[in-house]
């Protein structure tokens, strides 16, 4: 039911752990649903240095973490806002149609990670959102699925 | 790799000698039993056949018993047959019901029937004063499973039989799970009503039973050729059927000495796993539980993750986690035994079977178990917190 790419990631995730003195972490999801993904940052020049994840979740949810964090690492911090759920479900070679909120979660993780660092340091970037404390409620297609 | 088979609650292999029966009534046994030449009559005849053996087996009469495609027909059937001569009646269930049962309550919920769904306790047992405060004049059915497909809990059938009898109240289970595990006699238990299956137990799927006790009347779901005595109609599954009877047959064969060797390594394997694995609980009865049914939560993971990591290591089990479950919640059986969702999304199923399973697959399960849960917690942001807060 996954892709290579999610089996690949899944079994060995990358930047898995906690950044020391990181400059930033964002935690999106609740455990209530399943998905908490905890984003790390250690940022530079405006520029993301070092980027880890921890996340308590299915397999999706570990490969759409470990595959956000590989698509944000050196990049500035508003080439990171750019990217997208999409982006994330693109490179994993998709997901399961009941597991595409897991990929939002990623998006998310990201957005309220730089959140805090720009709150922190009293910054403004293009495109940061206010994060989100649940994606569920109207994104998640399982209502879909019951048909 | 070997693959190590633990999931036998979902579904268990079908047993050579099953296979063998299977193959020879297909060959030979093509004939529909309606027709009048005699290689129809023979076909007709292992129907009859098979139908005593499920009957002798439930301590019932041959024409109680109805062959219908599986658990999901026979639990449907047994409810919304009954509910159609009690329209707006109520029935009395439980919220650990299988879904066969659950969703059938809640369908006729809104046709406007009522219905109350009996909490349990946290080993998973209902409570008989709940059941007997439950019952109101206009109460035509109870049902409650006999023993718990993801927890194992075994309810308490006899006494719930004799309050429905009381109340003359028509009492339903769904015995999908306990059919060939446990020794059911329909009089003793007063059960008026039971729901059965053979792949459960080495049969096939697509084959299953209805007992219905003798009296009790209830409508036909499927019409047409009036098979069934024109209770379930359609061409007899013969494959099915007959060898439904035998695997039924072979699995109460020595039943009592088969459960002690699969109870035998069911507690070994609870017994090294709450020993090696720290905030790891058992979930369900201790003992009053199937034979063969282990149910653990481990907390700060989650339940999908933890069966991809456990099929790397060539172990298929199931987990009450949302993510297997195609749903937003965790297992309903889990969230009724007053489990938090982490703790639910966290659980692994492991049922086990005395053809299936040996002793040395435990030592594997017992030998991966704790470095699968050990990373797993590694990169849980949940274990971060307890482990930071706690010091």
């Amino acid at each position: 039911m996954y892709s290579e790419k999610v089996m690949d990631h899944f079994d060995h995730p990358r930047n898995a752990g906690v950044i020391q003195n990181a400059d930033a972490v964002g935690t999106v999801g609740n455990a209530k649903c399943g998905d908490i993904m905890r984003i790390y940052l250690k940022i530079e020049d405006e520029k993301i240095k070092d980027v880890s994840f921890k996340t308590f979740g299915c397999g999706a949810a570990v490969a759409t973490s470990s595959m956000a964090t590989e698509l944000v690492k050196g990049k500035s911090i508003e080439e990171a806002l750019t990217i997208t759920n999409k982006a994330v479900l693109d490179a994993l070679d998709g997901l399961p149609p009941n597991k595409i909120h897991c990929s939002l979660l990623a998006e998310e993780a990201i957005n309220a990670a730089i959140y805090n660092y720009a709150t922190l340091n009293h910054k403004h970037y293009k495109g940061l959102r206010e994060p989100v404390e649940d994606i569920y409620e109207d994104e998640h297609p399982h209502d879909a699925l019951e048909i | 790799m070997q693959r190590i088979y633990v999931d036998n609650a979902a579904t268990t292999r079908v047993s050579k000698p099953i296979l063998k029966l299977a193959g020879d009534v297909m060959e030979s046994m093509f004939y529909n039993p309606s027709s009048i030449y005699r290689e129809a009559h023979e076909a007709k005849a292992k129907i009859e056949e098979s139908r005593m053996i499920l009957a002798d087996i439930l301590g019932a009469k041959s024409e109680e018993i109805f062959f219908t495609s599986g658990g999901t027909e026979s639990d449907n059937w047994a409810i919304k047959g009954l509910a159609i001569q009690h329209e707006g009646g109520h029935i009395i269930t439980s919220m650990v019901e299988h879904h066969a049962v659950l969703h059938v309550c809640q369908e006729l919920e809104k046709k406007g029937y009522s219905v109350t769904y009996l909490p349990v306790d946290e080993m998973g047992m209902i409570d008989l004063q709940d059941l007997e405060k439950a019952i109101r004049e206009d109460t035509f059915l109870i049902t409650i499973m006999f023993a718990n497909n993801e927890i194992g809990t075994i309810q308490p059938i006899e006494e719930i039989g004799r309050l429905a009898r009381k109340n003359n109240i028509v009492f339903h289970t769904d015995a999908v799970q306990a059919f060939g595990k446990i020794r059911i006699d329909v009089n003793k238990l007063s059960i008026d009503m039971l729901s059965l299956s053979a792949h459960k137990i080495h049969g096939l799927k697509g084959s299953g039973a209805l007992f219905i006790r003798k009296g009790i009347r209830i409508q036909p779901l499927l019409h047409g050729g009036g098979q069934e005595k024109k209770k379930r109609s359609g061409t007899e599954n013969i494959v099915g059927i007959v060898t439904m009877g035998e695997t039924a047959k072979l699995s109460y064969q020595d039943l009592e000495e088969k459960n002690n060797t699969i109870m035998m390594m069911r507690d070994y394997l609870i017994d090294e796993v709450l020993k090696t694995i720290p905030y790891a609980r058992l979930n369900g009865d201790a003992t009053r539980r199937l034979a063969g049914n282990v149910n653990f939560s481990f907390e700060f993971i989650e339940g999908e993750s933890l069966l991809m990591l456990l099929e790397k290591e060539g172990i298929l089990a199931s987990s009450g986690s949302a993510c297997t479950s195609g749903s937003l919640d965790p297992s309903h059986v889990l969230l009724a035994i007053g489990l938090p969702h982490e703790k639910a999304h966290g659980s692994l199923r492991i049922s086990l079977d005395y053809e299936e399973n040996t002793l040395e697959q435990m030592d594997h399960l017992i030998r991966v178990l704790p470095g699968i849960v050990e990373k797993l917690r590694d990169l849980s942001p949940l274990y971060e917190d307890f482990i930071n807060g706690g010091a």
